[in-house]
C-alpha cells in the first residue's frame, strides 16, 4: 500500500498468484496430455506415442463399468437438482426478505446442512430409506442427498443478493400501478436473473461432481463420480485419464455456457 | 452497512401488503419458505434423528435390532484406534486449515488490492474458481502422474541428479493427503476473504498511513482485523470439509492413513450401521462444537 514498496509487494504477490494458478491447473493439464497416451503407454510420462486409443476404450463396456449409463444418470440428476435448487432458493430468498416466525431457525438449518459431514447425511438417508422400506435410487434418495448440499449454497447466494437489492425499484413499479406479480415478473426477476443462473450453475456442478452423499443413497445404479471412484482402485491404464479429460471438458463447457448466458442476460438488460 | 439500509426498507414493504391483503401478505413467507423447510426436514433433520436413534440399536452381521444399548458408544469411545483416528483427522484439519488460510489470504489480498480494474479482478477470480467446479476425484487422480514414483517431480529430480533414486513419500503418504486437500479446498478460503477485503473502505489505508503507520502496521492493524469474518467463514468450510473427508485420505494415502469418515465408511461397508451411527454422532457433535465456536466470532447473516 506504501507507494514505493508497492512495486516490490506487487511482484512478490504476482509470482505467488502465478504459482497458485500453476498449482491449480498443472496436474489437470498433466491428465489432459496423458489421456492421449499411446496404446502401450502407462500412467506416467513420457508419452509413448500419441493416440485416441483410451478414448475409444472408454466406450467399450468391459473396460469401464458403464460409462454411458452413469454419465446419463449424473446428467439427469444434475438437471433435476439444478431446477429444484433455483426454484426453492428463490422462494426462500423472497421469504427471508420479510420477518416470519422460524426464520432464524430455518436459516441456521440451512447453514447446518452445509457443515454436517456429507457421509453422515449419506448414512442417515440410507438408514431412513431402509427402515421405511423404500429402495434407495439415484432419483429419490440421492436426489434428496444432493439437495442438502446445493440448497444451502443457493439460499446463501439469494440471501446475499436480496441484502443488496434496493426495494425502491419495486416501490416505483407499484406506484406506477403494477400488481405484485407484475412487479416480481418484470422488475425483480430480470434484475436477479444473472444470480439465478449462477445458482443454477452451482446446483448442477455440485450435483454432477458429488459422490460422498451418493455413496449410500444411489441404490443399484452408479452415478458417474461413483463409477470414477470405483475405478481409482482397480483401473491401472490411462483410460482413467481419458475419463477425467472427458468429464473435465464437459464441466468446462457447462461453465462457459453459463458465463455466456450471464453475459447475454446482462447485456440484454443494459440495452433495454 | 446493508443491515442498516435494509431494516427500515423491509418494514415499509411489509406494511402496505398487510393492510391491502391481510391474509396473503402474512402467509406468503411461510408458503415461500415451506419447500426449503420440507426438503431439509426430510433429508437432513430426519436422517440425523434416525442416526441418533440407530446408534443405540443392536446389530449382528445381517440386520439391526431396535434396542437401547450404549455399547456402540462405549465401543467407539473406549477404543484406542478411534482416538488415534480422531487425532489424525484433527491433525489433517489443522495443517490444511493453516495452509489454506495463508494461501487463501494472500491470493485474495492480491486480487483485492493489487488488481486495478474490476474486469481483470473478475477474470482472475474466475481462473481460480473454475477448477473447483470440476470433479474432486479427477483432481485427486491428477496428482498421480505428477507425484508418482516415475512421476514428473521424481523423474525431474533424478534427471537433474538431485536425488539418487525416486522419493517414495511424495505419493501415497500423509504429505500427498494434505497437498491434495489444500488443492481441493483453498477456494473455500479465497472466496469469503476476497469478499470481506473488497468491502474495506480504502480511505482507511490513507488514514492509517497519514497517522504514520508502516505497510506492515496497516496490514496487521487494519486489513487483518477487518478480514477476520471472511477468514472465519473460510475456516468453517475448510475444517468441516476436512473433518468429513474420506475419499482424499483413501486415494492419496493409498490406504495407509485413516480418518473418522473413512472409519465410518468401512463400518458401513461391513453393514455395521449402529457402530457407524455412534461414530457419526460423535463426529457431528465435534464438528458442530467447532462451528459454534467459530460462529461466536462472526455473524454470518451480516457477512452476506
Amino acid at each position: 500500500m506504501n507507494h514505493e514498496k508497492r512495486t516490490l509487494e506487487f511482484h512478490v504477490l504476482a509470482v505467488f498468484f502465478a504459482l497458485f494458478v500453476l498449482f491449480l491447473y498443472g496436474p489437470l493439464s498433466a491428465i489432459l496430455i496423458l489421456s492421449f497416451q499411446g496404446e502401450n503407454g502407462g500412467l506416467t510420462f513420457p508419452l509413448n506415442g500419441v493416440s485416441l486409443h483410451w478414448f475409444a476404450n472408454l466406450f467399450e463396456r468391459q473396460a469401464v463399468g458403464d460409462f454411458g449409463g452413469s454419465f446419463k444418470r449424473s446428467l439427469v440428476l444434475g438437471v433435476m437438482v439444478m431446477v429444484v435448487t433455483v426454484v426453492v432458493s428463490l422462494l426462500a430468498g423472497l421469504a427471508f426478505r420479510r420477518k416470519f416466525r422460524g426464520a432464524t431457525a430455518l436459516f441456521y438449518l440451512a447453514v447446518a446442512s452445509l457443515v454436517v459431514p456429507s457421509i453422515i447425511i449419506s448414512l442417515g438417508i440410507g438408514v431412513v430409506f431402509q427402515q421405511i422400506g423404500f429402495r434407495p435410487a439415484w432419483y429419490t434418495s440421492a436426489f434428496g442427498a444432493h439437495l442438502t448440499w446445493t440448497l444451502p449454497f443457493g439460499v446463501l447466494i439469494m440471501f446475499a443478493v436480496f441484502n443488496r437489492f434496493s426495494p425502491a425499484y419495486e416501490e416505483a413499479a407499484r406506484d406506477l400501478g403494477a400488481s405484485s406479480w407484475q412487479t416480481f415478473a418484470h422488475v425483480v426477476l430480470p434484475m436477479i436473473a444473472p444470480s439465478l443462473i449462477g445458482v443454477g450453475l452451482f446446483g448442477f456442478t455440485l450435483s454432477y461432481d458429488e459422490f460422498a452423499r451418493t455413496l449410500m443413497t444411489s441404490g443399484t445404479f452408479n452415478t458417474l463420480p461413483l463409477e470414477i471412484y470405483g475405478m481409482t482402485t482397480n483401473v491401472t491404464t490411462p483410460v482413467l485419464y481419458a475419463l477425467g479429460t472427458v468429464t473435465t471438458v464437459f464441466s468446462f463447457l457447462v461453465i462457459l455456457l453459463t458465463l455466456g448466458a450471464i453475459l447475454y442476460v446482462g447485456r440484454r438488460r443494459a440495452r433495454v | 452497512m446493508t443491515v442498516a439500509l435494509d431494516q427500515p426498507a423491509a418494514t415499509t414493504v411489509a406494511k402496505p401488503a398487510r393492510r391491502r391483503r391481510f391474509s396473503f401478505g402474512a402467509v406468503a413467507p411461510y408458503l415461500q419458505s415451506a419447500p426449503l423447510a420440507l426438503i431439509l426436514g426430510a433429508f437432513l433433520l430426519l436422517p440425523i434423528v434416525m442416526i441418533v436413534v440407530v446408534s443405540f440399536w443392536d446389530y449382528d452381521f445381517a440386520a439391526m435390532y431396535p434396542d437401547f444399548l450404549t455399547t456402540n458408544y462405549s465401543d467407539v469411545l473406549g477404543s484406542w484406534v478411534t482416538w488415534k483416528t480422531y487425532l489424525n483427522t484433527i491433525k489433517f484439519a489443522v495443517m490444511v486449515w493453516a495452509l489454506t488460510l495463508f494461501i487463501g489470504f494472500w491470493v485474495a489480498y492480491f486480487l483485492a488490492f493489487h488488481i486495478r480494474t474490476t474486469a481483470m479482478q473478475m477474470v482472475l477470480f474466475l481462473v481460480c474458481t473454475v477448477p473447483f467446479l470440476t470433479s474432486n476425484i479427477i483432481r485427486m487422480i491428477s496428482w498421480i502422474p505428477v507425484l508418482g514414483r516415475n512421476g514428473l517431480i521424481n523423474s525431474t529430480l533424478v534427471h537433474m541428479g538431485l536425488v539418487p533414486k525416486p522419493i517414495e513419500w511424495l505419493l501415497y503418504s500423509e504429505f500427498a493427503v494434505v497437498l491434495a486437500m489444500v488443492h481441493l479446498y483453498t477456494l473455500f478460503m479465497v472466496t469469503p476473504i476476497f469478499n470481506t477485503l473488497m468491502r474495506i473502505d480504502r480511505s482507511l489505508f490513507e488514514a492509517a498511513r497519514d497517522a504514520g503507520a508502516s505497510g506492515w502496521q496497516v496490514l496487521w492493524n487494519v486489513v487483518i482485523p477487518l478480514a477476520k469474518p471472511g477468514m472465519a467463514i473460510g475456516t468453517i468450510f475448510v475444517v468441516t470439509l476436512v473433518m468429513a473427508d474420506f475419499s482424499t485420505v483413501q486415494v492419496m494415502s493409498g490406504g495407509q492413513s485413516a480418518s473418522v469418515a473413512l472409519m465410518m465408511k468401512n463400518q458401513m461397508s461391513l453393514l455395521q450401521y449402529p457402530a457407524a451411527a455412534a461414530n457419526a454422532v460423535v463426529l457431528l457433535v465435534l464438528v458442530l462444537l467447532m462451528v459454534a465456536g467459530i460462529l461466536r466470532i462472526v455473524d454470518i447473516r451480516k457477512e452476506l
